[in-house]
């Protein structure tokens, strides 16, 4: 038994469908933003296994760029939910609905 | 000159902006005069077209004088343009000749009216409108000043408008008039159908070569037609012409004797390809229509004690002569006789109105008599109209008339009789409504059935009735010599006698029907005509003036009634017409404005649901996301080759 | 071995998953998320991507994550229950078709694929596992240093934009605008009189 792509690339979709799920199913942000970097990581997983498949050094590049921009992404969004649930504790996602119409 | 021609219908419509703006200030008599000047600029400058256009060879006696383009909306474009050929400047002339010597008269009659100024911007409005309608190069432009028309009459007739049966009256003539204005938009639409277009040029052009469809014509025809039924006060739409006469009497000479009344006979003469491309049907219709019209209205007209009720049945019976004239095929004839009636019509109604200024208002003709005593001139000029009406030669109505029994005897001889017993009744009432007038002795000093009060006879006796003034009096003359010397335009003696003819040719495409009767027969028919007409004046001689015969046999109560028509139409129309109308109402506010409502109310409902998913939060939105990601995803699937 | 590493590795990453999914402690949430990053820094030096999972185990867990401890302290724990109720009607069924739906999908792609990858090969060719360092740095300094001073430049703001947005206006905390969803008429703006405009438009 040889692991071959497909096992990576069918980890990777199990891990992102849990985050998408986990994304759509918890209401407090913080927990909201882990399944997110959970999605992240899958698509990272997904890019290392086809670049190794590939033979091509630019799936590992891609992933150095995705981890930038996640850390990044990361930084601006915590400063968001700061700066919106400091307000109250318990605040959840479900009480910013003020645009709703 | 013929670039002029738009001096024309500019001059009244410059006329009627000022008037309307500071025509109260120019107050009276200086509003009069700026609109009678107006109105004789405006003849001056048909004379030099006419000039012009007279001077040219029979072939180019057509010009299209376009001003700008309109509307050019895709495949229709109309532009303001004027169409100067023989037929519309003959209209133009008596029109603007005929009109300024009303506006002239109307200095005098509506002297001391408060609506003055007024008076006269109605009068110019109506003018630039019926010359937009003759000159116009298009159906659209002729319609344009057929509504106009239409409004203007609505707004004379009511002039006096704070006397309800005024306001009434000019209400059922616009209503009365929209039916045929239907028939005339249904004829726009299907004209526009077939030709693509709705210039005169491109349609009689494209009709006289043969190109369109019996059926079409027929149609276009026929709808025509209902417009000319309602403009024309023909039989059924004529209810509203006796009614118009609540209006001041040069508004009745004007518009309902010489002018608006004969653009039905106008359209119909214009549009005449389309009838001779129609079924053999049409013209019948409107030679039966016309002369049975004819029939009626003077039936009617014998029994009537308002002077101008008679005139205005007179009229209506006129018309149908003009409609039989070109139901038989005689366009010309119907031209000829729209002029010479223009004339001897104005003149009478004029005359009337001197005769209702003499009497200080009192329009019943029992009162009347003897006036000949008080109005010499006014007595002189109806006289003239009188003969001219009844058929007398060498008056001008006696040829007109003439011509128009030639060619019905031509069509059919049933139609001729029943021309000639017109023509009997018509002379028969118009001697009537002279010796009542003018001849005898006077009764205003007599005292009144019903009148209740003994002394207002002795009170009357004082009151003398008076002759109109100069400014009355000089456009009877002048419309009287008219009357004498306008049949001299068209003598059947001999082809080049027949000049109104010649001059009419570019208009009617060898439309004109030939007579096929000789000379000899069309001597006999004139003589047979003649002495109808004398017959007529006889009977009515010895009835009213020489008290011979008694006058009950002839003035029927069902002549006076108008054949209780009136009377049944409103009751139709108040019973079970009216439910028609609501059901057409509720249908209106249910159906169709439900309609547009509906459409509204279902985008709102579709709204109402498309908005919960618009609930603010986040974790629907990220559903969303995730649901178009993955039928996307399920998308692509399908459609790429894996 | 490898089979073995790899089922090792794959059950650290799913269950890690799990965990960040299904922690009510938003805590063990954030360490259940450590245990995946970790799961695939593994997965990743199976794959011979060796720098990469050095900086996966140092950026991801290390720095990420704790700041994302940092702000669940800042917070506060809650105690609210979470996963026990859920506000929005039909929720949970939906994220249900959406998880089941995306797994099959993608599923369905893995095994139906026949023709096998297609991408372009080539480009910068991979080295074995110890080389992987050298040849990641020469890559990204030579043919991608346009972009990596961008990624600089993207931090950058990052951190000042992240200083901006956090920073206390003066004056008392205004407390959460509660719109119930029905609502149609906009609410006070107290929330969001946020510093300057960043958080969006004025209601």
């Amino acid at each position: 038994m040889v692991v071959t792509t497909g096992w990576y690339l069918a980890l990777g979709a199990a891990l992102f469908s849990m985050g998408a799920v986990g994304l759509l199913v918890r209401r407090n942000p913080l927990v909201m933003f882990m399944c997110i970097e959970l999605m992240l990581n899958a698509v990272n997983l997904t890019f290392v296994s086809l670049g190794a498949e590939l033979g091509d050094l630019g799936g590992q590049l891609s992933v150095f760029f995705v981890l930038v921009v996640a850390a990044a992404e990361v930084v601006v969004g915590l400063a968001v939910i700061v700066a919106i649930m400091r307000r109250r504790s318990g605040a959840t996602v479900d009480d910013l609905s003020v645009l709703g119409g | 000159m013929v670039d002029l021609i738009w001096l024309v219908p500019g001059l009244p419509l410059a006329g009627f902006t000022v008037l309307i703006f500071a025509g109260r200030r120019i107050g009276e008599p200086g509003a009069g005069w700026l609109a009678t000047g107006v109105m004789g600029g405006s003849f001056l400058a048909t004379l030099g077209v006419f000039i012009d256009m007279a001077g040219r060879s029979s072939h180019d006696r057509r010009a299209v004088v376009t001003l700008f383009e309109w509307i050019p909306a895709g495949d229709l474009s109309v532009d303001i343009g004027f169409l100067v050929d023989p037929l519309s400047l003959t209209m133009c002339l008596f029109i603007t000749g005929v009109g300024a010597l009303i506006h002239l008269y109307s200095v005098g009659y509506m002297h001391g009216d408060d609506g003055f100024a007024r008076f006269f911007a109605y009068l110019n409005l109506f003018t630039f409108a019926m010359l937009m309608l003759v000159l116009g190069d298009s159906l659209l432009l002729t319609f344009l000043g057929w509504e106009g028309v239409g409004a203007c009459s609505y707004l004379l007739i009511s002039f006096w408008f704070t006397e309800p049966a005024n306001a009434t009256a000019g209400k059922k003539a616009f209503v009365t008039n929209r039916i045929g204005d239907w028939g005339f938009m249904v004829a726009m639409f299907a004209t526009f159908f077939t030709f693509g277009s709705l210039n005169y040029v491109d349609v009689l052009d494209a009709s006289t070569a043969g190109t369109v469809a019996q059926g079409t014509a027929t149609l276009i025809a026929v709808m025509l037609l209902v417009g000319a039924v309602g403009k024309s006060a023909q039989f059924p739409l004529y209810l509203w012409l006796p009614d118009a006469m609540a209006g001041p009497t040069p508004v009745s000479a004007l518009i309902h004797a010489a002018t608006m009344v004969t653009s039905g006979v106008y359209l119909l003469t214009r549009m005449n390809p389309l009838i001779a491309d129609s079924a053999g049907w049409v013209p019948d219709m409107v030679a039966w229509l016309g002369v049975g019209t004819a029939l009626f209205a003077a039936t009617i007209a014998m029994a009537q004690t308002d002077i101008k009720k008679v005139l205005a049945y007179s009229t209506v019976s006129q018309l149908g002569y003009m409609f039989l004239a070109v139901g038989s095929g005689a366009y010309v004839a119907a031209v000829f006789h729209m002029v010479t009636h223009a004339f001897f019509k104005a003149l009478l109604f004029l005359g009337s109105g001197s005769v209702i200024h003499g009497m200080d208002g009192d329009q019943d003709m029992r009162h009347y008599g003897g006036l000949r005593r008080f109005m010499p001139v006014t007595t002189g000029t109806f006289v003239v109209g009188w003969l001219a009406i009844a058929g007398v030669p060498p008056f001008s109505g006696f040829w007109s008339k003439d011509e128009i029994l030639a060619f019905a005897w031509n069509r059919s001889p049933v139609l001729w009789a029943l021309g000639l017993l017109t023509a009997v009744l018509t002379a028969f009432y118009m001697t009537r409504l002279i010796a009542l007038t003018f001849a005898g002795e006077s009764r205003y000093a007599e005292q009144r059935t019903g009148e209740e009060d003994a002394e207002a006879a002795t009170r009357r006796a004082d009151h003398t009735p008076h002759e109109s003034p100069r400014t009355m009096t000089a456009p009877l003359v002048v419309l009287a010599a008219l009357a004498v010397v306008a049949g001299f335009v068209q003598l059947p003696f001999s082809s080049s006698t027949r000049w109104l003819e010649h001059w009419l040719e570019p208009s009617l495409y060898a439309n004109e029907v030939h007579l096929g009767t000789g000379g000899a027969t069309q001597v006999l028919l004139a003589a047979i005509a003649v002495v109808g007409g004398l017959v007529g004046i006889g009977v009515a001689v010895a009835v009213y003036v020489k008290g011979r015969i008694a006058r009950e046999p002839f003035e029927q109560p069902i002549f006076a009634d108008a054949w209780r028509i009136d009377r049944s139409v409103a009751a139709f129309m108040g019973g079970p017409g009216r439910r028609g109308f609501e059901a057409t109402n509720r249908f209106d506010g249910q159906v169709v404005d439900g309609a547009v409502y509906g459409v509204a109310g279902l985008v709102r409902r579709l709204a109402g649901v498309l908005r919960m998913f618009h609930n603010g939060m986040v974790r629907t939105y990220a559903t969303g996301i995730g649901l178009g990601a993955v039928a996307l995803l399920a998308w692509f699937l399908t459609r790429s080759t894996l | 071995m490898e089979v073995a590493v790899f089922t090792i590795g794959a059950a650290i990453v799913l269950s890690g998953g799990l965990g960040v999914l299904l922690a009510r402690n938003p805590v063990h949430a954030a360490l259940f998320l450590v245990q995946t990053l970790f799961g695939v820094a593994v997965l990743f030096v199976l794959l011979d991507a060796t720098f990469l999972a050095a900086v996966q185990v140092m950026v991801y867990a290390g720095a990420i994550v704790i700041l994302f401890l940092f702000v669940i302290m800042l917070l506060g724990v809650d105690r609210v229950d979470d996963l026990g109720i859920e506000p929005i009607a039909g929720q949970r069924p939906m994220a249900a078709v959406v998880g089941v739906s995306l797994a099959g999908l993608l599923a369905t792609v893995l095994l139906v694929a026949v023709d096998g990858l297609t991408g372009a090969r080539g480009g910068t060719p991979l080295g074995d596992a110890g080389d992987n360092t050298r040849r990641l740095g020469e890559a990204l300094f030579t043919d991608m240093v346009f972009a990596v001073e961008l990624t600089a430049i993207l931090l950058t703001v990052a951190v000042v934009g992240a200083v901006a947005l956090a920073r206390r206006l003066s004056g008392p905390l205004q407390p959460l605008p509660v719109v119930a969803i029905a609502e149609s008429d906009d609410q006070p703006t107290e929330a969001d009189d946020e510093p300057a405009g960043a958080t969006g438009e004025a209601s």
